[in-house]
């Protein structure tokens, strides 16, 4: 008999057993991998497990590998040789020296306050207005929908990068040349945001919302009361993603800002590597600085995260 | 039912749709006017015919950069169409501890560009770790100059393109492999005897068969944008002689300053647009086989129910 036939059964007769005594149930035993021969693939074999821990654990060493050096590395102290090989990951003068000194350099910090104001300004325009829209493209009848959705769409094709001159241009006619406005303005709303949140929006029922006009609510009312619960989950990838996509974004702000005291964090560590010749450990502190912020934000919402990228996997 | 004054969805989708025209729409004409001008950021120029696109293709820069960005796509491709379906693989089936694997195989991911940039360049650095440990096995006498030569940058830069991508990837990659009845047909083929590469094959490349179209046009259309990479790497400068450049570089370059020439800019811009659309052709193209849809119209579509029901 199968291996797979004797865990169910076995399982049965745990649950059957729980049934019978009212015990809180056992969680049921469950290995992490297949006999051969047995057809459940959703569960590897023994051997094929092992090989897979191998190979996880050294594409694991090759994805955060750098990143973990990188982390040593604005941890090391000046009698640190940074140079020898092997490396040593664990500091053995170790400090936090690097993160002040780094400082004397370029404002970073100040740089980073930059950045968390972009980005934060990007996120509360992005979910604001992104459920605006998207609720009145998703449950509302209006002559002219079908215009607004092929301007939206029409942009999907069109990459950033190619219009990127003239959007300066307009930037500059509107006096924000090398200022924060000039670099929050035009991601202050997505057309792809706005798209996704239509798309959720649309799942919610119709009789609901009627029934909540009939019962005299207002259209602010609906949303605040039918819409935002139902596409709350959606909002916070749109927030997670331009929060992201601001605080990493480079070409932009590159163009913008002119002046090295209004840099936003990426251009700063940027003219920080090409115009001091500074020591890799403050390189690597700076860094480290842009890293963890995005990092941490990640690790928490990343239920939201995955969910995202598979939804709208065209955002590119 | 009427729930709303007729004002009302203008209102709510007016801040959408005009940041879409004052800083996507209007941008694009405005590209494609400026680029059969002479305009400067402080003039406005004057029409001066296809002179832009004439001299974009005697522009020997404007050949590296086209090189450069082509030869980025055409290497990039591949490797971010096969690397991460191995991995999303690996991750694939719910053993212990996989959550762990598949967050962190995100975190160069959510990086950004400049930042797993610096990161590298330390790496390939005359002193760092890769010419280091080369030098210490005896491999090579003096270290390789990874950032000074044209073609070893191109390589570092497509290395921590591909390294950085892997993680996006193969969750779209997940996302296909979970979809409903692979497991089934895995089970099946491998009653009819297949073996797991077989099954490889036959079962799993087919299922993400579409996935895979969207990932090469994906990568595509962003290889041909590099920017960052060559930017952060070369310290902005194209590496040697500017034979660095990517096409994205070459317009910020030309058509930013004081002094910018934003017509020539602009004649590049157009250029770069019609590149990317080539990869989205392209899709269109591997798609139109897929043609067993309903069609829109009522009349053919009532056709093609019945025929559907008589089946």
């Amino acid at each position: 008999m199968s291996n797979t036939t004797f865990d169910a059964v076995e399982e049965f007769a745990e649950i059957t057993s729980t049934r019978k005594t009212g015990k809180a149930p056992r969680p049921p035993r469950h290995r992490a991998y297949r006999h051969k021969g047995s057809g459940d693939f959703s569960r590897p074999t023994l051997g094929g497990l092992i090989s897979r821990y191998v190979l996880l654990i050294i594409m694991l060493m090759i994805v955060v590998g750098p990143l973990v050096w990188q982390l040593s590395t604005s941890f090391k102290g000046p009698l640190d040789n940074i140079y020898q090989f092997p490396p040593n990951i664990v500091p053995r003068d170790p400090t936090v020296k690097n993160y002040a000194k780094v400082n004397d350099y370029v404002p970073v910090y100040l740089y980073a306050w930059h950045s968390l104001l972009i980005a934060g300004g990007s996120v509360l325009s992005n979910a604001v207005l992104s459920t605006f829209a998207g609720y009145a493209l998703g449950c509302m009848r209006f002559r002219g929908k079908w215009i607004v959705f092929g301007i939206l769409l029409s942009t999907m094709l069109l990459p950033g990068e190619v219009t990127i001159t003239s959007q300066f241009l307009i930037i500059k006619n509107l006096g924000l040349a090398d200022t924060l406005w000039g670099v929050f303005l035009p991601g202050a709303i997505g057309a792809m945001n706005v798209l996704l949140v239509a798309t959720a929006c649309r799942q919610i029922p119709k009789d609901m919302l009627d029934a909540a006009t009939i019962d005299g609510a207002t259209t602010w009312q609906r949303i605040r009361h039918m819409v935002w619960p139902n596409v709350k989950g959606m909002v916070s990838v749109v927030a997670i993603f331009s929060f992201i996509g601001a605080w990493d974004d480079f070409l932009w702000p590159l163009i913008v800002l002119t002046d090295p005291n209004k840099y936003t964090l990426t251009v700063g560590m940027a003219y920080l590597n090409g115009n001091f010749s500074a020591d890799p450990r403050l390189i690597a502190a700076g860094t480290m600085i842009a890293l963890i912020p995005v990092v941490l934000i990640f690790s928490l919402l990343q239920r939201f995260f995955f969910q995202g990228v598979q939804e709208g996997a065209v955002k590119g | 039912m009427r729930s709303h004054k007729w004002y009302t969805p203008w209102m709510l989708v007016a801040p959408a749709v005009i940041w879409v025209l004052v800083f996507a729409l209007w941008p694009f004409i405005n590209t494609i006017g400026l680029s059969f001008t002479n305009a400067r950021p402080l003039l406005p120029g004057k029409f001066i015919g296809i002179d832009n696109y004439t001299r974009m293709f005697s522009d020997p820069q404007f050949g590296y950069a086209l090189q450069t960005s082509l030869l980025y796509m055409v290497i990039c491709v591949p490797l971010l169409t096969v690397l991460p379906l191995l991995l999303a693989l690996l991750v694939e089936k719910t053993i212990p501890w996989i959550g762990f694997f598949r967050t962190t195989f995100y975190f160069p991911v959510i990086a950004s560009v400049v930042v797993v940039a610096l990161i590298w360049s330390w790496i390939f650095d005359s002193r760092g770790i890769i010419n280091e440990a080369l030098q210490t096995f005896g491999w090579i006498q003096k270290p390789i100059p990874f950032l000074v030569d044209r073609w070893w940058l191109l390589a570092c830069a497509i290395l921590l393109t591909v390294w950085k991508g892997l993680g996006y990837y193969m969750v779209v990659y997940l996302a296909a492999l979970g979809g409903s009845g692979t497991k089934e047909l895995h089970e099946a083929a491998s009653l009819d005897g297949a073996g797991s590469f077989q099954r490889f094959l036959s079962v799993t490349i087919p299922s993400v068969r579409m996935a895979m179209v969207l990932i090469m046009a994906l990568v595509a259309v962003s290889a041909i944008r590099v920017f960052t990479e060559l930017q952060v790497l070369t310290n902005g400068t194209g590496g040697p002689g500017g034979q660095d450049m990517s096409i994205v570089m070459m317009i910020k370059n030309v058509g930013s300053g004081l002094t910018g020439n934003v017509g020539y800019a602009s004649a590049i811009s157009v250029f770069l647009f019609f590149l990317t659309l080539f990869p989205l052709l392209g899709i269109a193209f591997l798609n139109r086989e897929k043609k067993d849809r309903a069609p829109k119209a009522p009349k053919a579509r009532k056709a093609y129910t019945a025929k559907k029901v008589a089946a």
